[in-house]
Parts: structure tokens; sequence; C-alpha cells
């Protein structure tokens, strides 16, 4: 009845081979920088009025066709008002007792995006300028890019049986052209400009410092999340305008030394075959056909 | 008491069969309104809650409860308890009805089902950071794996039968087979290893939106761990539902030690729960008493109280107590799957989500699918050992 201490032994053997498996001994991942010639927008809520010009020039330009939404019993053409997917940007107004401010919200395009880390085959990479870009004939419809993104950014077609993914891509096909994102080139106030992150990021601290009682002390995406190519500014707690917490580690810093500590060179996984094949070796008389077969 | 498997035979349309087979009928029709209409007219699911049942239920839970297989091939073959070898054949049928069906759920869920064919082809296409890509490619090798080990149950029937392509096959792929046994057993034994960890894996992008009481480095350690525990729970449920459904002799005695081998994986489970709530400095969220904190020790209740009820020798022995202990351990490993996938994953203000009736229809629908699959098999092909109690020596 009790199991003999050889068994145990062998048992236990493989036992520490599963072990080795942990993430205890797995090293951090390196954190990721800021891509050469990154580029993104800067976002500045205290000069937004809340035009939502960025809104319809969005739809036009990625040929998304105006959003209706249902209001007071009545369709209100073209004015979504949350991302969805014919709607890539959008402008939300905060307003709590006598702080209110408008909020723009479309993909950051996170300098280590956990969507990209998320796709099974890639149909969501970061492309030159460091752009998070989708390729439909790659995507399975999996939706795990909406699971791992902090900022609810990617959305599915729900109501067609043959959906895609729909996300802010900067307007590369603008960019290829020579021309800058239609949100960036429409906004009558200047409260969305686009550049390389890096220049608007000088930019970002050149108003902090000129005026700081305008501002919360903070340009959130320098570190936000590990770093995102999208930047932002505020007169309002970024928390309240919807823009998360994040600390400064991204969160595939952390899973994917977690699934490359277990999966290094794939070592891990041929020792544990190799071992489970000896040790069925040695128990072989277990083997279901060999006292079945004559 | 014979030691060898037998089809146990019978009528096969009883009414319970038949009443599986409507709700089999009914998810049909819901399953062809979720194919012509998308996914959001037949379910609750939306932009900020992307997965619901299908995945936390029939893909995390189900490959989970079908862990038997590998749970006993593991006490089978590697701890060298050959006297287990009875259960083998019927656990290896749960796991690989369970698992095939769990990649037909995926095919349910996924938008664009038709592209599914592309993860194992597009090699260079592979995103090795992706754990989803590791569950996803091992499920589809186990799948194909534990058909083959189940294999020799098909071939030893169509070896007795009459002559044609069946027979022919069988006579040539049944020594082939055991030749490679071992390399696929231990196929069978890796693959499980590699993806219900990766399972955990996948909710650790989740990060800031899973609830701090659930994520955790150790995600892929506890799926791993719990997934052993629900595995031999579900070979005591399954063996003493079929000796009631099929009068074959019921293992008692081989169940109480089984039962035993629950113990130490659900005292480590508990252990690494509570460690990892603790060096993380969750302490305080756990004993806050919110909602949270209570899911958490219905939890840790769930997987306490079938240990302590299978700890002593003596009580184990009994049915009741090892039949009871199953349904907890099965229950706790459910629960803990649903949490890290639903329960404890917010989005953030504005979402909610509750399943649909087409959405819970389609996934009873496969649940009565796989066990009219286990009642066919079984009544049809060699799997369970025993043989039925009226004609036992």
């Amino acid at each position: 009845m009790s199991m003999d201490r050889r068994d145990m032994l062998k048992g236990l053997a493989t036992g520490g081979a599963l072990a080795a498996l942990a993430p205890g001994v797995a090293q951090a991942r390196e954190r990721k920088e800021l891509p050469d010639g990154a580029l993104g927008m800067l976002y500045d809520a205290t000069l937004c009025i809340g035009c939502k010009t960025c809104v319809t020039a969005c739809h036009e330009a990625n040929e998304l066709g105006p959003a209706t939404q249902d209001s007071f019993g009545q369709g209100l053409y073209d004015a979504p008002d949350r991302l969805s997917s014919d709607t890539k940007n959008i402008i939300q107004l905060f307003q709590e007792d006598d702080e209110q401010s408008f909020v723009k919200r479309q993909c950051m395009h996170c300098i280590d995006p956990g969507c990209v880390s998320a796709c099974m085959i890639g149909a969501l990479q970061k492309r030159e300028g460091g752009i998070v870009t989708y390729e439909i004939d790659k995507c399975v419809g999996c939706r795990y890019c909406q699971i791992a993104c902090p900022f609810n950014i990617p959305k599915f077609e729900w109501e067609t049986p043959t959906p895609k993914i729909v996300k802010c891509e900067l307007c590369n096909h603008l960019i290829a052209q020579g021309q800058i994102p239609a949100c960036c080139d429409v906004c009558p106030r200047g409260a969305v400009i686009f550049g390389k992150t890096a220049e608007l990021l000088v930019e970002a601290k050149r108003r902090l410092e000129e005026s700081p009682d305008k501002y919360v002390p903070k340009v959130y995406g320098e570190h936000d999340g590990g770093g995102t190519q999208v930047l932002y500014l505020a007169g309002v707690d970024f928390g309240k305008l919807g823009l998360p917490a994040l600390g400064e580690q991204s969160s595939p810093a952390l899973s994917e030394t977690v699934q490359h500590g277990i999966y290094q060179g794939f070592v891990a996984p041929v020792v544990l075959y190799a071992a489970l094949g000896a040790v069925l070796w040695r128990n072989r008389k277990n083997l279901s056909d060999e006292e079945d077969t004559p | 008491m014979t030691d060898h498997a037998r089809a146990v035979g019978g009528p096969l349309f009883t009414g319970f069969f038949r009443l599986l087979a409507l709700i089999f009928g009914i998810s049909l029709l819901m399953l062809a309104w979720r194919f012509a209409s998308g996914i959001g007219a037949t379910s609750g699911l939306s932009d900020g809650y992307p997965w619901g049942i299908w995945i936390a239920f029939d893909v995390v839970t189900g490959t989970a409860l079908a862990c038997g297989g590998y749970a006993v091939a593991l006490l089978c073959y590697v701890f060298n308890k050959g006297k287990y070898h009875p259960l083998v054949r019927p656990a290896i049928l749960t796991s690989a009805l369970g698992y095939s069906l769990a990649g037909f759920a995926i095919s349910v869920d996924v938008g664009r089902y038709w592209g599914l064919w592309k993860i194992p082809v597009k090699v260079n296409h592979w995103n090795l950071n992706s754990a989803l890509l590791e569950v996803a490619l091992c499920v589809m090798a186990y799948i194909v794996v534990l058909w083959i080990e189940l294999s020799p149950a098909f071939m030893e029937k169509w070896k007795e039968g009459p002559d044609g392509v069946l027979k022919s096959l069988s006579e040539i792929g049944h020594p082939l087979l055991n030749k490679v046994l071992i390399w696929i057993i231990a196929l069978g034994l890796l693959l499980p290893t590699m993806h219900q960890s990766s399972l955990g894996s996948v909710m650790l992008l989740a990060h800031q939106k899973l609830h701090a009481l659930w994520y955790s480095p150790f995600l892929p350690l506890m799926f791993l761990v719990s997934c052993l525990g629900m595995g031999y729970a579900v070979v005591v449920f399954e063996s003493t539902l079929s000796s009631r459904a099929f009068g074959t002799a019921r293992e008692t005695g081989m169940l109480a030690s089984l039962s035993g081998a629950m113990v130490p994986i659900l005292a480590i489970f508990i252990c690494i729960r509570f460690a990892d709530v603790i060096f993380r400095g969750q302490l305080s969220t756990a004993l806050s008493f919110g909602r949270y904190s209570l899911l958490f020790w219905c939890e840790i209740l769930l997987f306490l109280v079938p240990m302590i009820m299978l700890a002593s020798k003596a009580r184990r022995a009994s049915v009741t107590v090892q039949f009871n202990a199953s349904l907890l351990m099965i229950g706790a490993g459910i629960l803990y799957r649903f949490d890290t996938y639903l329960v404890a994953f917010s989005p953030g203000p504005g979402w909610t989500y509750f399943p649909s009736l087409p959405e819970v229809m389609i996934t009873l629908g496969i649940l009565s699918l796989e066990i009219m699959l286990y009642v066919f098999i079984v009544k049809r092909y060699p799997i369970l050992s025993g043989g039925p109690t009226a004609v036992s020596e």
C-alpha cells in the first residue's frame, strides 16, 4: 500500500523538475525604451474646449462613418459618447463640483504595449515610429488584447459575424503620405499636437514650468505603465479623467519575465520531457498494453 | 474482480440520454444564431468584459476538469503506482472529450474562427511572449495526444470486428503504437504541465484589472497545482457515478488511496496561496472582509474542507466522504478559476457582465454533448474495468 522509497525519490525528482518551472528564479526582463523616432501626440486638457472636431475628423480619415447614438429617444448624428468599434477617438467631459475638464481618449501607443505582448500571432505590432498597428489577416478575434490593455482601447465588432479589432493607429496611412493624424490636423486650439514623443515631452515640461498653477505637476505617459508615446497634461487629477494609476512598470515586464523564465530557450520543457521519458522507461511495466498483448 | 476493461453495453437512448440530446439540440439553434448574427447579439460580452463563461468555464475550467488523465497518469507511470491502471482509460476518455470540446468552445468564442488554422501553421508569426499562444498550441497538440492514448480502446474492439479498413488499420497500428507509447505518454504529461500553468500566466497581463488577491506571479504554479487536485477529484466523481449508472464494480479501495493523493496537493495549494498573499503584503486586504476578501476565504474553505475530510485514512475509506470531498475539490477549482478570469477581473467603472441565456445554453449544450459521447463510448468500447457487478467473479 505505502509508496516505496525508490518510487518516492523518482517522483520527487520529477517534482523537482516541475518546481524548476516556477517563476521565482527568473531574471527580470529588460525595461523597454522609447524606440528611435517614436511618434506620438501631446494632449493638453487645459486647452481643449470640447468641440469634438477631432472626433468627426477621425471618423472621416479612418472611413469609420458617422457613429449614431441613441439619446433622449432620438438618434444623434455623429455624437458618440465612448470609444467603440466605430469610434477610435473621443472627447469626454469630467465634471465634479467646481472642477471640470475635457479628456481625449485614443490609443496611447505604449512603449511596451500589453496588446502586442498578448497577441498570439502578431496581428498587433509596434511598427514604424513605434505606432501600434493592427493587421486583420493575422487576427483570430480572441480578444486577449482587450484583456491586456490597461486603457481599454482595442474595441471589437460585436454586432457582425465577421468581426475585427478597431483601434487608433495614429493615422499611419496619413503619416505615410507626409500628413499628420487627422485629430491633430483639425484641432482649432492646438490642444492636441503631433510630433516625436521625445520632443513633445520637452514641450510638455516647458509648459509645466511656465505655468505651474495651471497644471497637475506631471506629464502622464512619461513613465506610466512603462511609458506611452501619447502624453497628457491636465488641470485635474489624471485618475478622474479615466487615466489609470499604473505605476512605472509595464504589465508585459512581469508577465514576459515569468513566461521567459519558464520557457528560456525551451530548455525546461525539453529537460522535463526527457526526464519523464526516462522515468516512464523505468516504470514501463505499468504501461497499458504490455500486459494486455499476448 | 476482473482487471480487464470492457464495453458495458446496454441501450443507448435512455431517458437521460434523450434529455441531454434535447439540451444539445437547443444549443445547436443558439449556435446557429451566434454564427449568423455575431457574438454581441447572443452573449453578455462587451469591450470591458471580452471574455465570459465560454472562456472561464468551457476552456479554463473545462480543461482543468479534464485533467483526470494527466493526474492519474502522473501517479500511475511517474510515481510507479501500477495499481491505478484500471482508472487510466476512463480518465483519458474524460480528458479527451473535455479537451476536444474545450477546443470546440474556443472556435465558438473567437470572432474570426476561420483563421484559427494559422496558429499552428504560421510558425514565423508566432509571438513567443504570448502565454495564450502557448496554451493554444499545447491544447491543440494535447487533443491529438489524448486520442492517440485512447486509441487502443478502439483498436481492441475493431480487431475483433468484421474485416475492413478499421480492422487492418488496428492490426498494424496497435503494435506500432505500443513501441512509441512511452513517448506519447510522456508528451501527455508534458503538455498539460505546460498549458495548465500557462492558463495562469495568461491573466498576468490583466495586471491592474485583476484584484490584488488574485494577481500574482505565482498564478502559473497555482493553476498547475489546482488542476491536479481537480483531476483526481473528477476521477473519483466520475468513477462513483459510472459505477452507479452502469452497475460496474466501484474500486472503492483504489479511490481511497487516490483521494489520499489529493491531500498533499490541497495542502501545497493552500500554502502557496497564503505565502503569496502574505509575501505581496496583501494580508490586510484578505482580512478586510469586503466582497473580494470573502470570496478569497470561500475559496480557501473549499480547498481546506476536502483536505481535512480526506486527511484520515479511516474516513477516506467511505464512499460518501470520497464523493463529497471530490465535489468540494471540484467546486474549489471552479471558483478559483472563475474568480481569476471573471469575478476578480474589473475593467473599470461602467462595465458589467452577466452571461446571457444563449451563452449559458451553448455551454450546457457542449457539456451535454460531452456526457452523451462518454456514455456512448463506454457502452460500446472497452473503457471501464471491473465489469458489471452481476457477472463479476
